[in-house]
């Protein structure tokens, strides 16, 4: 068994081969390149360097989002046409549980976190132990996650690269309860989202499509339009 | 005897997600478009992101349905033809990354293709094509006169500076509230046998190739706008059949001088526009006139299809041009020669 995961749903890029009870190599990298342009070459690269050719692979798992869309779709295109065209199986990972997955066995609460700009954030929260989602992964406003988080009372790990940018706000709201993953654990790793994938069903590769956890502009302007006009 | 090239064209430039496999570069084995159309009507216009999200659901069933329909298995092909640009950015990427993938799993050449060359080589599929040629692609995206010496050989002598001409036929459609998208619809009201309304024709300085549409569009919005505040009733048919001879007088006129010039063999019309009727008829009366060549496509070959990626690949394969897992969609790649 020969699992390829792939991650490439936000700026950094995780890419790592396991081979049964052995990862074979991991490549994580968080140089904010473009990822249309790498992600190939360094999966090639990667399975050069284990000696492992395409057809030797036996899974593809890779992170379904929430994230930045292209990152997400370049990924979810690149393993759903590998799966498709090997006749593997694959498997899909939320973006968000492979950065908890950071926090596995932390004693209480882990939330990932994703920026999404204007004060909002590709978000989720986690038990430490089991990684057993606590809230869905949602696209929110930081703030009111972040209350909504403080009710529960637990000490809760943020982890992700973009969880320093909302910082001041998460120090803010949650005061003590807020604890920081080190700077070397908040880079999503794609051996975590093979791990993950393993427990997982397999999904039918030619329906695979993102989580994007939120609608585009454009339709919810439309939305908003036909609702105006049934009033 | 040579053996036999068999190509994979994808094709995700826009908003159609098309796949087709193509042999020697002239026969089409299959050819697969799943159109977004229906979905992007409720917006007036191609929304990037939601094109994007429908590439990612098509991809890889439109090229199962590629192969399936060709009877090949991945092994019996040749190489992947992919288009790089250009194109809306997010829309590319989806197609090169399935290509990259594709042609990785099965250690296949990759060819990465000019959107406009594939326009061009659309009618290698249906006409052996003869040089040197004159070629004038022109839809939504692209209005453009190209001479080619020979294959693979361009030399864009004429383009827009502002719209395309599909791109004002669009915008004139929505000002008289006709559904996206406009240019068939407005082609049909043109048809419709009413007095036409005369706009300006865009010639730009005397001897330019290049084409201007914006300002024939703005005559357009002038006219209903001044009809609008006399409390006058605008004429759909009018102004659909004045505003299509403008275009269609300056695209044959321009197309005309320059096969003259060139003295070229061959003219080749390519691009979605090029299915409008009343351009197609005007077109053919000017070079039956000329007693030179002219062809235009059929319809599904007009518009965005893969087979036409697949065959300007098997011409760049023929040279020996691949790209590599490092090809990223291009939205702005300019036309270059396969030399």
């Amino acid at each position: 068994m020969i699992y390829l995961g792939i991650d490439t749903s936000n700026s950094p890029l995780s890419i790592a081969l396991i081979e049964d009870e052995r990862v074979l190599i991991e490549e994580t990298s968080n140089l904010k390149i473009n990822h249309s342009l790498t992600a190939m070459p360094a999966i090639e690269e990667m399975m050069k360097k284990a000696k492992i050719t395409p057809a030797e692979l036996t899974h593809i798992a890779v992170a379904e989002g929430p994230g930045s869309y292209t990152g997400v779709r370049i990924g979810l295109t690149i393993a759903k046409t590998l799966a498709w065209s090997l006749k593997i199986p694959l498997h899909l990972v939320s973006s968000l549980k492979v950065l908890a997955a950071n926090g596995q066995g932390f004693e209480g609460l882990v939330c990932p976190i994703m920026d999404a700009r204007r004060g909002t954030a590709f978000i989720g929260l986690y038990e430490g132990v089991g990684l057993i989602p606590v809230f869905a992964d949602q696209h929110s406003d930081v703030r009111e996650f972040l209350l909504k988080i403080k009710e529960l009372n637990q000490p809760v790990l943020f982890t992700g690269v973009d969880a320093k940018f909302h910082e001041a706000l998460i120090t803010e709201v949650l005061g003590e309860q807020a604890r920081w993953s080190e700077v070397s654990n908040r880079l999503p790793r794609a051996s975590n989202l093979i791990m993950l994938a393993r427990k997982s069903e397999e999904s039918v590769v030619h329906h695979a499509v993102p989580e994007y956890r939120r609608i585009t502009e454009a339709e919810a302007n439309y939305n908003k339009a036909q609702e105006g006009k049934s009033v | 005897m040579n053996k036999d090239i068999y190509i994979l064209g994808i094709e995700t430039s826009c908003d159609e997600t098309a796949a087709s496999v193509v042999k020697n570069g002239t026969e089409i084995i299959s050819n697969v478009v799943a159109s977004q159309i229906e979905s992007h009507k409720r917006f007036g216009g191609v929304v990037p992101e939601i094109a994007s999200r429908h590439h990612v659901e098509q991809i890889t069933l439109v090229i199962e349905e590629a192969l399936q329909l060709a009877g090949l298995e991945p092994h019996q092909l040749d190489a992947v033809a992919v288009t790089e640009g250009p194109g809306l950015v997010g829309a590319l990427l989806i197609g090169v990354n399935a290509a990259k993938a594709f042609a990785f799993a099965h250690q296949l050449p990759l060819v990465g293709v000019h959107h406009i060359a594939g326009h061009i080589y659309a009618n290698r599929l249906e006409q052996e094509m003869e040089f040197p040629l004159l070629a004038l692609v022109i839809s939504g995206g692209h209005t453009e006169l190209i001479y080619m010496k020979e294959h693979g050989d361009f030399t864009v002598i004429g383009e827009t500076r502002d719209d395309a001409a599909g791109e004002a036929y669009d915008k004139v459609a929505r000002t008289l509230d006709l559904p996206y998208p406009g240019g068939p619809h407005i082609d049909r009201l043109a048809h419709a046998g009413e007095e036409a309304i005369t706009f300006p024709r865009i010639w730009l300085e005397e001897g330019s190739y290049d084409f201007s549409f914006s300002g024939l569009k703005s005559s357009v919005l002038n006219y209903m706008h001044n009809a609008a505040q006399r409390g006058e009733k605008v004429v759909p048919e009018q102004v659909a059949a004045g505003f299509q001879n403008s275009v269609v007088e300056v695209v044959t006129g321009k197309t005309v001088r320059a096969a003259k010039e060139y003295k070229v063999r061959q003219v080749i019309a390519a691009g979605g526009v090029a299915a409008n009727k009343g351009l197609r008829k005007s077109l053919e009366t000017a070079f039956q006139e000329l007693e030179l060549p002219f062809y235009i496509p059929s319809l599904p070959l007009c518009t965005d299809n893969a087979a036409m990626i697949a065959a300007a690949g098997t011409v760049m394969y023929e040279k020996g041009l691949f790209g590599t897992m490092a090809m990223n969609g291009r939205p702005g790649m300019p036309l270059t020669s396969w030399i």
